[in-house]
């Protein structure tokens, strides 16, 4: 293994790599890719290498990227592509037609706003949107679990049990943009982690339809084992984390990450970078008598429902900070979230950093003077526009 | 290889055992695709293929699952990327040392409209894919609304009055793209239709071949008479039977004869161009304008042209 000073772009598209490389006594790999600020420097990173068996498929635009994807992970090949905003939401059709053909597709989401109005920044609305699409969601916190997540997307991905894709999303700038000391291990040990993959439903010489039509007793049956893949995610999950640490040397992080949690009577959630501002805050609070702790929501999908409520139980008051907003709603993550705790507790929404404003530990010192004095939760409080 | 009884050109007992399309499918009676997948089955004899068929009555044509009136295995693409799946399908074969051919088979509505990027961007690529367009020029599958592809004076659901514009020219299009091989094919010329398949299958490169296919139920046609509008489209030079090597060497494959009376029986025959009215001299205005242009790039300036 070798540390390296990398951006989080360059850390995806390395993993990516070791991955692809993985499966040369394989498939082979196959990748359709198509740039979209923040994301192009992994992709460019990706045009830049040379793969033993395989090839990156330079598109013409992010529907067609996951559409090549599709075919090659038909065709039994490792496959891996990028994407951000409304890349995304110009992907939509075959992001959920990846999930619907059960293909163990990864893809690096960089979050950032959904225009227009035009913005490069940072929000999580562009792969929240895509919550109901069937891949599993990871939101990484610094490079190296950008790194770590990917390569380990690809063994929850690819496990029988599992077959569904996966999306690595990470901040805009805050990780895409920023260089950190990064653990890259050598391609020996990735390829011990990642065995070759041997697609069940491999598109062969078989005369068979893959993603014919349904009638609705199928539909509904087709449905129920994707809920039932997505059940199992959580026990694989935790296999996947002890193989990686027996192979790496380091553990990944759980689905939700609690901080000062033992007897924390009030809780900040949060996903991605934001959970290390909430720390900072929360250690704040501490100093001031406070009992807060934080989660870090790491698994978006499937959502960790039955660890969010034990993390939950006994807690009065919890705050969620959303970084997106679906407007008639409030926050996604609080959407989701709210009906998870006791009954009676304050489970209050804040959105913060929409476009991507700076979140500083002065706005959770805020939120966490505001749900103090919560006795029962109220609409969505904006943070920097207010009232 | 295994190569088709008498060219292909007849049905056989040879043809029953393991066709393209099986027996049972639920295509309306005189379907233009049927015809032309039965003759792209005997054209691929023994080679091994794979199909990408997107949103199109080729794709209902497979039946529900886990059923497959397809011989070959077949991926049912979402409707604007089969050429983007063909790439990845085609690129992992390529990887495996495979001989195995990718087709795509895609209606207009995939083609000329809402796959064209795809379509384009692979060809631009030069993905190793045989695209095979059967153009119904007509949204058939959603009860036939108008596409780029369907002709000035036809009436659809979404142009119940006639369509005012003409037809989109694909074939100039992909010749645009410089592609090894680009043709059109008539399924009333069968040996000539036999021969292009084969090309198509056995080349190397993007190949976009472009079929005709007769849609009774949207042409408001009689099923028996496919393959005769087809012949009456060619000889009046509504079609042009063509072939278009790496978007340069243009051959006219079938010389119309520019009948008036093919034109008008090919108008007659159909119910989608009453309603219009569509003036007979309008059209032979745009074959006029059609076969200048073909015959500049076929080096033919001075062979027959339109009336």
């Amino acid at each position: 293994m070798s540390m390296q000073l990398i951006s989080a772009n360059h850390a995806s598209a390395a993993a990516a790599m070791l991955a692809a490389r993985a499966n040369r006594n394989a498939r082979g790999f196959c990748s359709g890719v198509y740039p979209i600020t923040p994301q192009t420097e992994c992709i460019e990173k990706l045009c830049a290498e040379e793969i033993e068996k395989g090839s990156v498929v330079r598109v013409e635009s992010e529907h067609s990227a996951m559409g090549v994807c599709i075919g090659g992970s038909l065709s039994g090949a490792r496959t891996f592509t990028a994407s951000s905003s409304n890349g995304l939401a110009y992907m939509a059709e075959n992001v959920f037609a990846a999930a619907y053909y059960r293909l163990p597709i990864v893809m690096m989401a960089v979050n950032r706003t959904l225009g227009p109005p035009w913005n490069i920044w940072v929000d999580h609305g562009d792969t929240l949107m895509l919550r109901d699409g069937g891949w599993i969601q990871f939101y990484c916190e610094d490079n190296q679990e950008v790194h770590d997540s990917i390569l380990l997307a690809f063994r929850l991905a690819e496990d029988k049990e599992v077959l569904l894709p996966v999306m690595v999303c990470q901040d805009a700038f805050v990780l895409s943009h920023t260089m950190m000391m990064t653990d890259i291990p050598d391609q020996p040990a990735v390829d011990a982690f990642l065995p070759a993959l041997k697609l069940a439903h491999q598109v062969t010489d078989k005369p068979r339809v893959v993603g014919g039509l349904d009638f609705p007793h199928q539909t509904e049956m087709h449905r129920k084992q994707h809920m039932e893949a997505m059940g199992r995610v959580l026990g694989v999950y935790a296999r996947v984390q002890d193989e990686f640490q027996r192979t790496f040397g380091r553990r990944p992080a759980d689905p939700v990450v609690p901080y000062l949690m033992d007897d924390a009577e009030m809780v900040i959630v949060s996903m991605g970078t934001t959970a290390s501002t909430v720390r900072t805050a929360v250690d704040v609070a501490r100093k001031a008598g406070v009992k807060a702790g934080a989660l870090r929501l790491r698994m978006f999908r499937p959502l960790p429902e039955v660890l969010l409520r034990s993390h939950f139980a006994g807690r009065k008051r919890i705050a969620v900070v959303d970084r997106n907003l679906c407007p008639g709603l409030g926050g996604i993550v609080w959407g989701e979230l709210r009906g998870l705790g006791d009954s009676g507790a304050v489970i209050q929404d804040y959105i913060v950093g929409l476009g991507g404003g700076d979140i500083r530990p002065e706005h959770i010192t805020r939120i966490i003077e505001d749900l103090a004095g919560r006795e029962k939760a109220g609409d969505p409080v904006f943070m920097e526009a207010g009232e | 290889m295994k190569e088709p009884i008498l060219g292909g050109t007849a049905h056989t007992a040879a043809d029953r055992a393991s066709p393209l399309l099986r027996p049972g499918n639920t295509n309306c009676g005189g379907c233009g695709m049927s015809i032309a997948l039965n003759m792209l089955s005997r054209a691929i004899a023994d080679r091994k293929v794979q199909l990408v068929i997107p949103a199109c009555c080729g794709i209902v044509t497979a039946g529900p699952y886990p059923y497959s009136a397809y011989g070959a295995p077949v991926v049912a693409s979402t409707f604007a990327a089969a050429a983007a799946f063909a790439t990845g399908m085609a690129r992992v074969a390529e990887a495996n040392g495979e001989d195995t051919r990718v087709l795509c088979f895609a209606g207009d509505g995939g083609t000329y409209d809402i796959g064209l990027a795809t379509v384009s961007a692979a060809a631009e690529r030069n993905e190793n894919i045989l695209y095979i367009c059967y153009d119904n020029e007509i949204y058939g599958n959603t009860g036939g609304q108008r596409s780029s592809a369907t002709p000035l004076g036809a009436s659809t659901t979404t142009t119940p009055t006639g369509k005012s514009v003409d037809k989109k020219d694909i074939l100039g299009v992909m010749a645009a793209h410089h592609i090894p091989y680009a043709a059109s094919i008539s399924m009333g010329h069968p040996e000539d239709m036999m021969r292009k398949l084969r090309l198509g299958l056995d080349g190397h490169g993007f190949r976009f071949l472009h079929i005709l296919a007769p849609c009774p139920t949207g042409w408001k046609s009689e099923p028996s008479e496919g393959i005769e509008l087809i012949r009456l489209a060619v000889d009046a030079g509504l079609y042009p039977v063509i072939e278009i090597v790496d978007g340069h060497e243009w051959t006219i494959n079938i010389e119309p004869r520019f009948s008036e009376e093919a034109l008008n029986s090919f108008i007659e025959e159909q119910g989608r161009f009453v309603k219009s009215k569509v003036a007979i001299e309008v059209i032979q205005r745009g074959i006029r304008r059609q076969w200048e242009s073909l015959r500049a790039r076929a080096g033919r300036q001075n062979a027959p042209t339109a009336g």
